[in-house]
């Protein structure tokens, strides 16, 4: 087996169970264990914290690659952007259907009357694209440069998730303050290599473009 | 000022006397019948709690206690574990399960009240005697917490226009402050400076003197537990929950309106008044609505959290939305 074939077929069904695993926390704990006194306010809090820490390792990622030189590291890239999709929604329709009642008249005033949700619903929506076109098939159809100015969105999204956040809590800022920092450092690490990058020679492929499983 | 009166009990609602002898063992066995029941058929995600946690078998116990017309009626009674583990009481950490994890360091006797300020009869009281002051009650409130949360609690205390009357306000006296205790070993939340220690809050003399006002001292018919502010607390129903102070340690009278600690910490967020109001939203979030523990969807919120026929009166000519 080649590396790359250990990493799709080994190493990454444990991933994505492992990343699985808040979900599972919380259905586990819905039916059988205890998810507090108010489960609503539970099961939103721990599905918008591991939005938000999915979307930090996505935007890892990338510099892990550049540091450590292994390559293969962007194979998990897709999988675990889309797993902060799938969070972010359990987190927005959980909003959405208990505490909105399935009304969208609702939402939307929130949107336009309270920054926080602003922020998080612009976060939120501007993930949908990027998990549509998250394909192979897309990246043919836009091609490479297009496809990454898209997925650039995920910078937004960053920023708007630590808002939403930093704006909601009622008192204790300390966690949002450090997923702040979080990611501006990590955004920060793009902008370095990106710097580095315009000053360089174009490098050649070092990966060949092959289909991601 | 018109308060109004609950309708009166009908003979054929009396509980019957052989029942309520031994209605203490109807309890656990309704209790655990129906709790087996809720957790098999719809698992602790509708309950809110997975198990069913009656009372504290080692708390005291309050007896003849009695019931007021003052109490809801048709509502559902929030559950004891739920009253007793989720709770803001910065004292004890930030985290709503911190004061029952951390509350036992609270030492609710020796506890002495002290009674200042503009007052004919100043004075420093034992909790145990003020205690004895007056019939206890049994009052059945909604409380509505600034979050937008809420429960409904059966708490034991005696009217505050009570207690307030004993000491002889004079015509200077136009506020009433709470103050909570200040102590670090008891109180370890307060080595963080997340709150200007000690808390303090207050009252306008006619809210103060409003018969839904009371000092609580009990809940579920026994002593406070220490996370809910043992073993003396402010419940002010109609307003939002932080007004309620808890572990009080010194009541005084004032002439001018106190500085309440949320107003202290965040003014463009948290008022003096801090009337129960959905049409005055907080800066960052609605309070038209609000999830009831151990409800799934929300629900609206009611003006003065339903105690409007009562309190409106207080406020009439008052710009709620400035004076909020």
């Amino acid at each position: 087996m080649t590396q790359t074939q250990f990493i799709r077929r080994i190493v990454k069904p444990i991933v994505f169970a492992a990343a699985l695993g808040p979900f599972g926390w919380l259905v586990y704990n819905a039916f059988w264990g205890d998810l507090g006194v108010n489960p609503v306010e539970t099961i939103t809090n721990y599905s918008g914290i591991t939005t938000l820490r999915l979307i930090a390792i996505t935007l890892a990622l990338t510099p892990a690659r550049w540091i450590s030189g292994f390559n293969p590291i962007i194979l998990f890239r897709r999988m675990i952007g889309l797993f902060a999709f799938f969070y972010g929604t359990l987190h927005f329709m959980t909003y959405f259907i208990l505490d909105q009642s399935l009304q969208f008249g609702g939402v939307w005033d929130d949107v336009v009357k309270r920054p926080y949700i602003t922020a998080g619903f612009t976060g939120f929506v501007l993930m949908i694209p990027l998990a549509i076109t998250s394909t192979q098939g897309w990246i043919r159809r836009l091609g490479g440069r297009r496809w990454n100015l898209l997925h650039r969105l995920i910078y937004i999204t960053a920023l708007a998730a630590v808002l939403h956040y930093f704006w909601k809590v009622k008192l204790d800022t300390t966690y949002p303050v450090y997923y702040g920092i979080l990611m501006g450092v990590l955004l920060t690490a793009r902008l370095v290599q990106r710097g580095r990058k315009m000053a360089a020679v174009p490098p050649r492929r070092a990966v060949p473009i092959r289909r991601e499983a | 000022m018109l308060i109004k009166k609950a309708p009166d009990i009908r003979e054929s609602e009396v509980t019957p006397r052989s029942w309520y002898v031994r209605r203490r063992e109807f309890l656990q066995v309704a209790g655990s019948t129906a709790v087996a029941a809720a957790v098999g058929a719809t698992g602790p995600l509708f309950s809110g709690t997975s198990t069913a946690f009656a009372q504290n078998p080692a708390a005291e116990k309050l007896e003849n206690l009695k019931k007021s017309p003052l109490s809801v009626a048709d509502e559902k009674i929030n559950a004891y574990k739920d009253i007793t583990t989720y709770n803001n009481f910065y004292e004890f950490g930030l985290d709503k399960g911190d004061p029952a994890r951390y509350a036992k360091t609270l030492k609710p006797r020796p506890w002495n009240v002290v009674v200042d300020g503009q007052v004919g009869k100043p004075g420093t009281y034992a909790i145990d005697d003020i205690m004895k002051w007056f019939p206890l009650e049994e009052r059945i409130y909604r409380m509505r917490c600034v979050e937008a949360w809420s429960m409904v609690i059966p708490w034991v205390g005696f009217p505050l226009a009570d207690f307030v009357k004993r000491f002889e306000p004079t015509s200077k006296a136009k506020f009433v402050k709470f103050t909570t205790l200040l102590d670090m070993k008891q109180m370890p939340g307060q080595s963080e400076p997340a709150l200007p220690w000690p808390y303090v809050e207050g009252l306008r003399m006619d809210e103060a003197t409003h018969p839904l006002a009371i000092l609580a001292v009990g809940l579920y018919g026994e002593v406070l537990p220490n996370q809910n502010g043992a073993p003396i607390r402010l419940i002010v129903p109609w307003k939002y929950g932080f007004k309620g102070a808890k572990s009080i340690v010194r009541v005084t009278f004032e002439e001018n309106e106190p500085m309440n600690t949320w107003k202290r910490m965040q003014a463009s967020e948290y008022g003096f008044y801090a009337n129960v109001n959905p049409a005055v939203d907080h800066p960052r979030w609605s309070q038209a609505s609000e999830r009831r523990i151990g409800e799934f969807f929300k629900r609206k919120t009611l003006p003065f959290n339903g105690y409007a026929d009562q309190v409106a009166s207080l406020y009439t000519g008052m710009d709620l939305k400035k004076f909020y």
